[in-house]
């Protein structure tokens, strides 16, 4: 489904990607996770097509796709999702009216005829009940004021409603009290198929006692520099990063 | 002397006026014409010098030939199909200055006037003699006291006490250019009698595409315990020019609100100039202005808090593309006497060119000390943040500019009373805003 080959990119000249590869077949979930400022949020941001990156080397194919090529919005109509680690506030613009325009942007550039509204909101209230949202909150401004669980629930809600065949969930999991880390677990878990597969961008072990990883990459300095199963997380969990840290950086030093 | 062609076509004019007066010359208001073109002399057309018009520069206009009694054939079709025309109410339709029987719909009742400026003198002449003229200041600005002097076109509107008006009143100005520019001085009288209420619309639209010089003053007078709502739009060619004052006095109690409107002009000038002559008096003015292309949209406003315990509320929002310009004045003063007032002004801006501008200036002149004011204007580019977030959830990244640019105007579009009035506009918001 996903390819990723020796992915690299900088921001303001900055070297932040460094040569990433990772491949995930449908239905897989990978977890990554690594120290602060490695790197996750920039691959995510990169695979969203966040044009404040500058890929400066190797490709990303996504179902036969050349996805560097796309635009954000066409990779979003191809299946890519990406939940925010800071969803962005959008005064005026209700939750309601921004899927509305999302999912009937899609479906034309599927040539699809739009939802009506009807339509729209019978899918709606019963997205908005599989993810415990309340619709009081989908009829204010997009994120606005909203708690920060609030907005990690909205998140989960709008991929409920775009049922992606590739969901990026960054950090979705910070800021969130147990049950609504169990909602948001849940609301992936009911959306787990064969053919959809998630990368789960995460600081912590907990999650992932909900959500159970098929893979566990450690990113660090831009590469991934560890590989393992649901045990690694374990492991990190136990011992820090320190180990790896030493480990990666003697590789490195040892490559020049 | 700058402006010598274009004052010199307001001489002649002026001249053309008094020779046809049919020995009412010197009447109570022919004198005041009079003076009033002395004034005019003695002040001039704005240049870029007086300070209020520091951004606003109006040279071009002494360019142009313009005519003053224009007459036009706008059929009843052509008429139908420009936007506004299907809005509900009592309206009172003006083309190029000359009041239409055919294209207003006056209904008429003990309780409302709607009448011409020409009917009005003939009519009720003493409340012409009691507001006409006395509010809007002819000595400090030329435009003002050409107005004065040479007005020709007008309407009078009357809303007798006690009198809670549902439907609105709608003054309609459609300024025929398709063969000439045509030069138009209006004057509008709005009196809105105790514990009364009512809904006016000025609409201002061309047809054609050579320019008209529309001067216009309203005043309006908000008496004790009345509510006025006052809504002014405009979407005119990109020729024309548009000099208007509205000038509003209210009364103890009373409580204004207004909405103006640019959905297009080629220059735009707007002064709302609120007197504050009584207590615990209310207000709340809305500005929206979208250029586009050269278009020069200027608003200025004025609140003159005199007496104790009033709130005045401001808010203006622009969206500039293009090449356009925007400016924002909003003076308040606070007088000695006006203790316990409360003000706030906001003006924000969203910019989507490199090449458009806004000019946006604060005032605020306070007197008393047991007052609360706040001011704020802000102007910038739309967050990318936000347009990122939009792109992706799949919608394109115009169409995400769109939503966010409609959002941002929605904010003043919602304060219109009027559901009609505010569908038309959101169509026509969304549309320009593409
Ligand atoms: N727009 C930007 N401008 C400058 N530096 C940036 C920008 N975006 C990211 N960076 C830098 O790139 C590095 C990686 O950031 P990124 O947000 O990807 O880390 P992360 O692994 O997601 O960290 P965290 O766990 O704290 O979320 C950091 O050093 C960060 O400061
Ligand atoms: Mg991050």
């Amino acid at each position: 489904m996903l390819k990723i080959s020796n992915l690299q990119a900088r921001v303001e000249s900055k070297e932040i990607l460094r040569g990433i590869n990772l491949e995930i077949k449908p239905g897989e979930i990978h977890a990554i996770m690594g120290p602060n400022g490695s790197g996750k949020s920039t691959l995510a941001s990169v695979l969203a097509g966040r044009e404040d990156y500058e890929v400066t080397g190797g490709t990303v194919e996504f179902n036969g796709k050349d996805l560097l090529d796309l635009a954000p919005e066409e990779r979003a109509a191809e299946g890519i999702f990406l939940a925010f680690q800071y969803p962005v506030e959008i005064p005026g613009v209700t939750t309601i009216n921004f899927l509305k325009t999302a999912i009937n942007q899609i479906r034309k550039y599927h040539e699809k005829e739009p939802l009506d509204a009807a339509q729209f909101l019978k899918l709606m209230k019963e997205k908005a009940k599989s993810v415990k949202i309340d619709d009081q909150l989908l009829r204010r401004s997009l994120n606005e004021g909203f708690s920060g669980g609030e907005k990690k629930r909205n998140e989960i809600f709008q991929m409920a409603m775009l049922e992606p065949s590739l969901g990026i969930l960054d950090e979705t999991d910070s800021g969130l009290d147990i049950d609504a880390l169990k909602i948001v677990a849940d609301g992936v878990n009911q959306l787990r198929s064969a053919d959809r597969s998630f990368i789960v961008v995460t600081h912590y072990q907990r999650l992932l006692d909900y959500i159970v990883p098929d893979f566990v990459h450690v990113l660090y300095k831009g590469r991934i520099v560890k590989s393992g199963t649901k045990d690694l997380a374990l492991e990190l969990e136990e011992k820090g990063y320190d180990w790896i840290k030493s480990e990666a950086d003697a590789l490195e030093a040892s490559m020049v | 002397m700058s402006f010598q062609n274009i004052q010199g076509q307001f001489e002649a004019e002026f001249e053309n006026i008094q020779k046809n007066l049919n020995g009412k010359s010197g009447s109570d208001f022919n004198l005041i014409r009079k003076g009033a073109f002395e004034q005019f002399k003695a002040l001039g057309i704005p240049t870029v010098k007086n300070e209020d018009w520091k951004y606003s520069n109006l040279k071009n206009l002494d360019k142009l030939q313009f005519s003053f009694n224009s007459a036009s054939s706008i059929s009843k079709t052509t008429f139908d199909s420009l936007p506004f025309s299907s809005l509900k109410g009592i309206s009172i339709c003006f083309v190029n200055g000359i009041f239409s029987q055919e294209l207003s719909n006056i209904e008429e009742s003990a309780k409302i006037k709607v009448l011409t400026l020409e009917n009005a003198l003939d009519q009720i002449p003493e409340v012409i003699e009691k507001h006409y003229g006395k509010y809007v200041e002819v000595d400090k600005e030329g435009l003002s006291a050409l107005n004065n002097a040479l007005s020709n076109s007008g309407s009078v509107i009357v809303i007798d006490e006690n009198y809670v008006l549902e439907s609105p009143i709608v003054i309609r100005y459609i300024s025929d250019v398709t063969s000439e520019n045509i030069a138009l001085n209006i004057h509008n009288l709005i009196v809105v009698g105790k514990h009364s209420e009512a809904k006016i619309v000025e609409i201002f639209q061309t047809e054609g595409e050579k320019t008209a010089f529309s001067n216009l003053v309203t005043e309006i007078f908000v008496d004790k315990d009345a509510i006025a709502h006052y809504y002014k739009i405009q979407d005119e060619n990109d020729q024309s020019y548009h000099v208007g004052t509205t000038q509003v006095n209210q009364e103890d109690k009373s409580y204004f609100y207004s909405a103006t409107v640019t959905l297009n002009g080629g220059f735009v000038r707007n002064n709302l100039n609120l007197v504050l002559n009584g207590q615990y008096i209310d207000n709340h003015m809305y500005g929206l202005y979208i250029p586009n292309g050269k278009q020069h949209v200027d608003n200025h406003t004025l609140v003159d808090h005199k007496m104790p315990n009033c709130e005045s509320n401001e808010l203006y929002k622009g969206v500039l593309m293009d090449s356009s310009n925007g400016v924002f004045n909003g003076k308040i003063f606070v007088r000695e006497d006006a203790q316990k007032t409360n003000a706030y002004q906001n003006c924000r801006n969203v910019i989507t060119s490199d090449t458009a501008s806004m000019n946006s200036k604060p005032q605020l002149e306070i007197w008393a000390d047991d007052v609360k004011c706040s001011h704020g204007t802000t102007t910038g580019k739309l967050n990318d943040d936000a347009i990122f977030y939009m792109q992706s959830r799949g919608i394109p990244k115009p169409e995400a500019i769109r939503l966010q640019l409609v959002a941002f105007a929605e904010e003043v579009v919602s304060q219109i009373k009027i559901e009609e009035l505010r569908e038309m506009l959101d169509t026509m918001i969304e549309n320009k805003l593409k």
